[in-house]
């Protein structure tokens, strides 16, 4: 739901009881709604929407925190300078971990004269999302959704700051090769736990296709639904199948319960190694389950940990009592992105918004990719990297220009 | 497809189904007595899993030894909800019962996102990772402690039914209304004590339930559709039923998981579930429905 007040034409004739509860209602609405009227500053309202309910609830509370951290800051140092420090105005949507609820809401946000929406999450709800704002010209900019589809569709209004699912995978068997040519080849064998939505689905398939072309052997590709209320069965086909290297991707809950199911039926693989894994790259999962967490290795969004901006982030949040998650680096930086731009265009005009972000060089951010640099909406210095739980750290592995530890691999028998 | 895999997938399923029958026997319990579906289940499981959580984590009290602070303290949040709020706003009609019962669901898990936000909570139990080494399979101790508690539990509740003069009362309540009215029975406390009695058995559910599971506001879900499989299944108001049927859904679905793969297990379940109502729709141990 929109997060709005909206009121209708009173209907003056008949006053039954309703109406003045109705009436009494409307007052007090208005009393609660702030005299925006009389404010000297103007303000820019920002759609952010994320999945706040349902199965993706967790992923979509961290990146609405993440958002609403960068609108505080932006607004705390002075607004939009180029716009008289005109303040920025969250506007709240839900998508319910629905691609339709996702759509309508964008609906609601363009309606409540939102000058760009931010987020997302998920790519099945990112693709209702960004379309739905295409057909009012509303900027979006997807915060996490990396679905290829998300970018070739030709939309105009949709940007995406953070890297597409093929850089992913890329960039991801790239350091598995150098992981496994460094220690000598260890592990041949793999297999393959996801969720059977658009995300796991289609990363599955781009593994299952580009891995036996680089001399692995897939065992088995086993999807799974999300909620799923038990691996066992999966953690049994895994010990059966005896694989060298396990690949799971799948959202935080599952995730969890994969890991500490895994340790519980004592499955011991050379390592267990994520591409977007929903808690690989989570402290919460790390301080948690510390010893299911132990040696994981996930490539992933993640910031650049030796920049500045990094370090107050990771302390603001800390403040807040918010976990450090991916999620939460992407709004941020999604939301100061969007503040950059309209420096540049002076305006919240949608349109001129939108050539803002589409020559954006934005550099200012916590992310390891350089200038912006926008290609059919899609960022091309954006990266991930790869990271590997070690005690209670989560430690940059690759690349080696910002890594923080040498990776640990085949890792040691646990459990 | 491995064969030596089907025993500690059988009793993988075994396990798992406990957990679905202890969900299930609350609910089977207030269908049986107050002939209504219960739709506020899922979000009562869900508030119980956090009062288990919280406890664990603000005053140190183990899942397992705050079943007799959450099952009471539950008990009378059953009661009360009966008589204070579903009873009364449903004017005795049945079809009411229905809404008011999804109403409050929506409240309860909507004051749970406001209050406990959209957080995975979960403990960490150093015995949750031991496990029960069987030979073809090993058992995790939570798991292998549901299994336990869901015969010992589904036990107590047919020990009240058949055995006490409550149980009687309560039998006569579900048979006919009127009559149990007429010779002197309460009837509204005896279906606020059945409800009562339903909200504690969830709540002893959520206690064994997280040290294997997690909590957050949605996952009532999670297990609801199962329970009412589960209830149809085993035949609407049977304990045994709902055990029984628990566990074969548990089974059914593993084995489903094995052969068909992961995201299909589900369709075994609700295939048993079409298979039955079409050749047994009173459910494996139903009388004819009242």
């Amino acid at each position: 739901m929109v997060e709005h007040c909206r009121m209708g034409p009173g209907r003056m004739g008949r006053v039954g009881r309703r109406a003045i509860v109705a009436g009494g209602a409307a007052v007090l609405a208005l009393g609660a709604m702030p005299l925006r009227g009389l404010a000297q500053v103007k303000t820019v309202k920002l759609g952010i929407l994320h999945p706040m309910t349902g199965a993706l609830s967790y992923s979509g509370s961290q990146g609405r925190a993440g958002a609403l951290l960068a609108i505080e800051e932006i607004n705390a140092a002075g607004g939009i300078k180029s716009m008289g420090g005109a303040k920025l105005d969250a506007v709240l949507g839900d998508a319910q971990s629905k691609p339709d609820v996702g759509a309508a809401e964008v609906d609601k946000l363009a309606d409540a004269g939102v000058a760009a929406v931010i987020g997302g999450f998920a790519s099945g709800i990112v693709l209702a999302t960004t379309q739905a704002a295409a057909r009012v010209n509303l900027p979006y900019i997807v915060d996490v959704g990396v679905a290829d589809g998300i970018v070739t569709r030709g939309l105009s209004n949709t940007f995406r700051f953070g890297p597409g699912q093929s850089k992913i995978t890329t960039t991801a068997i790239d350091n598995l090769m150098k992981l496994n040519d460094g220690a000598g080849k260890p592990a041949r064998t793999v297999m393959i736990v996801h969720e059977d939505g658009a995300f796991g689905a289609g990363l599955a398939k781009t593994m299952a296709d580009e891995l036996p072309k680089r001399g692995f052997e897939i065992l088995e590709i086993i999807p799974h639904p999300t909620p799923n209320r038990d691996f066992t069965n999966i953690a049994l086909k895994i010990k059966a199948a005896n694989p060298d290297l396990l690949i799971p991707a799948n959202y935080y809950n599952e995730y969890v319960l994969l890991a500490r199911t895994l340790l519980q039926q004592k499955v011991q693989v050379k390592a267990i190694y994520s591409v977007l894994g929903g808690a690989a790259s989570n402290v919460k999962f790390v301080t948690e389950f510390n010893e299911a967490a132990q040696y994981i290795m996930d490539c992933n969004h993640w910031y650049d940990p030796r920049k500045p901006a990094s370090i107050a982030f990771a302390k603001a949040l800390a403040d807040r009592k918010v976990d450090l998650t991916y999620e939460t680096m992407l709004n941020y930086s999604a939301v100061k992105l969007v503040a950059d731009a309209l420096e540049h265009a002076g305006t919240d005009d949608r349109a001129k918004l939108m050539v803002a972000l589409a020559a954006s060089t934005f550099d200012g951010h916590i992310m390891p990719y350089g200038p912006t640099k926008f290609v059919d909406g899609q960022n091309q210095g954006a990266q991930p990297v790869n990271t590997q739980i070690r005690g209670k750290v989560i430690e940059v592995i690759f690349p080696k220009e910002f890594a923080s530890a040498e990776p640990v691999f085949p890792m040691p028998p646990r459990g | 497809m491995s064969f030596s895999l089907v025993a500690p997938t059988v009793i993988n399923g075994l396990t798992m189904g406990a957990i679905y029958a202890l969900v299930a026997l609350g609910l089977t319990l207030v269908y049986g007595v107050l002939h209504i579906i219960n739709f506020a289940h899922g979000s009562l499981l869900m508030l119980a899993l956090y009062a288990v959580y919280f406890l664990h984590s603000q005053v140190g009290i183990d899942p397992y030894l705050a079943i007799p602070i959450v099952g009471p303290a539950f008990f009378v949040i059953g009661y009360v909800l009966q008589r204070g709020v579903i009873g009364r706003a449903s004017h005795g009609r049945e079809q009411t019962v229905l809404l008011v019962t999804l109403g409050l669901a929506l409240i309860i898990d909507n004051l749970a996102l406001y209050f406990w936000s959209a957080d995975t909570r979960t403990l960490d139990l150093a015995y949750a990772f031991e496990t029960i080494d069987l030979g073809v399979a090993l058992v995790p101790v939570p798991r292998a402690i549901a299994f336990a508690a869901a015969l010992l539990v589904a036990g107590l509740l047919w020990l009240v039914l058949d055995r006490t003069d409550l149980g009687k009362a309560i039998r006569a309540v579900a048979k006919e209304r009127q009559g149990a009215r007429l010779v002197g029975i309460n009837v509204d406390h005896i279906h606020a004590l059945c409800f009562g009695i339903g909200t504690a058995t969830v709540a002893v559910a959520a206690a064994i339930l997280l040290p294997a599971f997690y909590v957050t506001p949605q996952v009532g879900y999670t297990f609801v559709l199962v329970a009412f499989t589960t209830v149809v299944l085993g035949g609407m108001g049977s304990f045994a039923g709902a055990l029984v049927g628990g566990l074969l859904l548990g089974v059914v679905e593993a084995l489903g998981g094995l052969w068909f793969g992961e995201s299909l297990g589900e369709i075994a379940i609700f295939g048993l579930f079409i298979l039955v109502l079409l050749f047994r729709p009173t459910g494996l141990f139903g009388t004819k429905a009242a």
